[in-house]
Parts: structure tokens; C-alpha cells; sequence
């Protein structure tokens, strides 16, 4: 019988997963560390080391569909704390990323939609606008009102710049996005 | 040699930096140039792709940084003033470093060789080389009884690749414990501060932010020490609590210290309003 888990050749998903990220997580042993050191873990619906273990189970549908990846920002409390170095962090890019290509609707859209925006701004400027990434990212949520206090605070405080800082070649940065396919819409 | 040794140092501001948070820029800078370290900013210099770039892109997260890599000038180390932009740049130069189709896609890509003696740094390993050529002996006691919370947030976290470097945990109450202020002790100082989460789910960002601030409340800080913008800046605009405990970046507080402080416009970009504290304690007029 094949073992579940295969530490030196993962296969199927876990196959996938090293082919996209370089980590292999058959070497998770389910210790659960990771997930106790993330500060975000109350708002996922799978734990990390749970969506480790998805991805061990070769239960891709799961995996692709979870809240958790899109709540990770990638902070690498979880990769200190484990203790066989799984880059936790690099396999939520992963999944993300494949979820993405598959065409999947993500679990947490205003995060995809945030993410999206920041992308778009750089391939606009060269740098991230605030501002400007802050009103499409209402224009996208429709509501206007929320945090309006916080924006107008930032504004008067002279937080946020009216005009972006840009790079001068912008089209070597452009260059970048095409060659990787990334299409501004 | 010592990062130190080095006069002359590229330098990436990054995009908060550049705008948002150009009160932690200047303050950086007027601090070197009082050392006669000058920072050089790294010419045409692009955002690094920031959290979200690599978030659905991955490819792309990695060429982003590489431009500024083939930007920087040889034989000079690379100051990423941000947290998280250098560790952006670290990990492409990483990726680049040990994958020779990733060497030769970058040289065709920027037209010159991979660089792999370039240096790239944060602003804790020079102040550390600093410190340890006793640049902080001696300079009076203005920070003298300050008590502040040392808030690292997740730079003092990384990627399993980089788990062996050296990590400059601690460098906040070295130096300034050396000036005279005193360091509270408080469980939220490595607390990530939920960086994009405040804008796309602000619910989860200010449940940690919550925590932060309510922890160096209770600790009794008059002050959090902090070096980085985005942390700052939720810090700043996430916490809820009345009485709030005001957030200093630690350049600012380093040039205080050094008495050449503030510059104009540093402390009125701060949402919560520092100079009470900073009159009280004889730091500016």
C-alpha cells in the first residue's frame, strides 16, 4: 500500500504544492506550533497546520477554498516556531496563486480585490499610490462611509499623498507584469 | 568589515517612506548624517511589491525587487529603511542567488551579471555596528527615565531560509537604554500588527492592534518604539482606546536623543499627538 505521505517525493497535491513553492510539506508531523504562534489563527477557518494537512490529504478543493490563506499576511510568526522550517508562509502564496489560475471565487474577495489594487497601482506608477489604492478599493467595496473618519484624519494629517511618487522608466517596471502575464485590466 | 566601515550606502526608502511616512525617512537620515554616513538613494528605485505583489503573483513578486537590485550600485551595501521591503528584496536576491536559471534570466532581463557580494541590510544592522563601536557611550542622558515599549512587530520573524542570520532583537533597549530611557516588559512586542488586514478586513487588524495598545498601556510605557510605517501606522489608526499611548519611531527618538530633533512637520503627521509627552520630558521646546 502507498503511504499517505511521502517524505522525500510528495506526489499528487503535496506534489504541486513543492513544484510551486519549493516546500515540502510532507515533512509536517502535525504539531500544531505553527498555529499556536499565529496571531490571525481565530479568524480562519482552517488552522495552518490543518491546511498543511489538506494539502497532505491531496484534498485540493479544500485547500483551494479556504479563508485561511487570504487571512495570512505573511507575517512569519509560524515559520519561527516550527520546528522543521516549513515555510508556511510561501506555500499560502501558493495556494493562493492557484486558486487564482484555477479561476476559483476566493474565500475572502475584499482581500483579493485589496491585493489586486496595490498590483494595479504599481504597474500605474512604478510605486504603490495610496490614496488612489484606498478609493478603488471603495469603489470596489461600494461603501463609502466606512472608516471615512480614519481617511479624513489621514488626509489632514498629510498621510496620505494627493499625487503619486512615480518611477521614471515605468515601462521597464510594465515590462515585468507582461512577462509574467499579468494582465491590468 | 563592518557595514559601518562603509560611508557611502544605497539606500531604499520604499514607498511608505517616500510618502506617507516621511517623518521616519528624514528622521533616518538627519540621524546618519550626524555619523557622516551617506544614505544614497537608489536611482528610479520601484516599490517592491509590497504584501499583496507575491500574494497572487509570485513570479512577479520576485522580478519586482529584482530591478532594484540591478539599480544598486556595486561595492556599496543596500539600507532598506523598511521591514518589509527588505525582506522583499532579501528573498529575491535569495531566490536569484541559488538558481542558475534565475541568474541568467536576470542578467538578460538587466542587461549586467547577478551581483552576489551585494550586501543588503536593515537600519538595525547599522545601528548595531554603531553601538558596538560605542557610538552611544557617553551621549548624555536626554531619554533619561522615558519609559517605553519596544514594539518589533513580525521583523523579527522570517522565512525559514533566513532563520540562521543574525537577528537584532533587543538593539531597540541596547541603544536607548544607553541614552537613559527605560524599557517596560510586555508580552505584545513581536505581535504582528495585521499590516493590509486594516484596510481589507479592519475588524481582524484591530483586534490585534487592540491587544498592542492595551498591552503597553497596562505595561505603563509612555511611548511605543517603533521602526516601521505600516505598523505605525496602524498602530495609529486601528486603536480605540481613550488616553492612547503615543508611537514614536525610533529614528525619531534617536535624533531627540542626539538633540537634533524634531524636524518640521515630524510630529504633526502623528495621529496620535506625541509632543505633551515629549514637552513633558524636556525633548523639544
Amino acid at each position: 500500500m502507498n503511504p499517505i505521505v511521502s517524505l522525500s517525493n510528495p506526489s499528487g497535491f503535496s506534489g504541486e504544492i513543492m513544484e510551486q513553492t519549493g516546500v515540502n510539506t510532507g515533512l509536517c508531523w502535525q504539531c500544531k506550533c505553527c498555529s499556536g504562534g499565529c496571531p490571525f489563527s481565530d479568524f480562519m477557518d482552517y488552522l495552518p497546520n490543518q491546511v498543511i494537512r489538506l494539502i497532505q490529504l491531496g484534498l485540493k478543493e479544500e485547500a483551494l477554498g479556504c479563508a485561511t490563506m487570504w487571512i495570512c499576511v505573511g507575517c512569519h510568526t509560524c515559520s519561527m516556531e516550527c520546528p522543521v522550517g516549513i515555510d508556511m508562509a510561501a506555500v499560502n502564496d501558493g495556494l493562493r496563486q492557484m486558486c487564482r489560475e484555477a479561476g476559483r471565487k476566493p474565500a475572502e474577495p475584499d482581500i483579493m480585490a485589496f491585493h489586486k489594487e496595490v498590483t494595479h497601482s504599481i504597474h500605474r506608477y512604478g510605486r504603490t499610490h495610496k490614496l488612489e489604492i484606498m478609493m478603488r478599493y471603495k469603489m470596489h467595496k461600494g461603501n463609502w462611509l466606512a472608516d471615512f473618519n480614519v481617511g479624513l484624519r489621514m488626509l489632514s494629517k498629510r498621510k496620505l499623498d494627493l499625487m503619486p511618487s512615480k518611477v521614471n522608466n515605468v515601462g521597464a517596471v510594465r515590462r515585468l507584469f507582461e512577462k509574467t502575464g499579468e494582465t491590468i485590466r | 568589515m563592518t557595514v559601518f566601515n562603509a560611508r557611502k550606502i544605497s539606500y531604499f526608502p520604499g514607498c511608505s517612506l517616500a510618502t506617507s511616512a516621511r517623518e521616519s525617512n528624514e528622521s533616518l537620515k538627519a540621524f546618519f548624517n550626524q555619523y557622516d554616513i551617506d544614505l544614497i538613494d537608489v536611482p528610479d528605485w520601484n516599490c517592491c511589491g509590497s504584501s499583496s505583489v507575491h500574494s497572487i503573483n509570485m513570479e512577479l513578486g520576485e522580478y519586482l525587487p529584482s530591478r532594484n537590485l540591478a539599480l544598486a550600485p556595486p561595492g556599496r551595501p543596500l539600507l532598506a529603511a523598511c521591514p518589509s521591503c527588505y525582506l522583499r528584496l532579501r528573498q529575491s536576491r535569495i531566490a536569484i542567488g541559488e538558481d542558475s536559471r534565475a541568474r541568467d534570466q536576470y542578467r538578460a532581463m538587466w542587461g549586467k551579471p547577478f551581483d552576489p557580494n551585494l550586501r543588503i541590510i536593515t537600519f538595525f544592522e547599522l545601528l548595531a555596528d554603531l553601538a558596538d563601536a560605542g557610538a552611544f557611550e557617553n551621549r548624555g542622558n536626554r531619554l533619561k527615565g522615558l519609559k517605553f515599549a519596544p514594539y518589533y512587530g513580525c521583523m523579527l520573524a522570517r522565512p525559514p531560509k533566513m532563520r540562521r542570520e543574525k537577528n537584532f532583537f533587543g538593539l531597540m533597549e541596547k541603544v536607548l537604554v544607553s541614552l537613559g530611557a527605560e524599557p517596560v516588559r510586555w508580552a505584545h512586542q513581536a505581535r504582528c500588527c495585521g499590516t493590509f488586514l486594516s484596510v481589507s478586513r479592519p475588524d481582524i487588524a484591530a483586534a490585534s492592534v487592540q491587544k498592542i495598545m492595551d498591552g503597553a498601556f497596562r505595561s505603563g510605557a509612555e511611548c511605543i518604539v517603533t521602526a516601521c510605517a505600516m505598523c505605525h501606522l496602524n498602530l495609529e489608526i486601528r486603536s480605540k482606546l481613550p488616553g492612547r499611548t503615543p508611537v514614536l519611531y525610533f529614528s525619531e527618538l534617536l535624533s531627540l536623543a542626539e538633540g537634533f530633533g524634531p524636524g518640521r512637520g515630524w510630529f504633526s503627521k502623528h495621529l496620535i499627538d506625541p509632543r505633551p509627552l515629549l514637552r513633558a520630558r524636556h525633548l523639544m521646546g
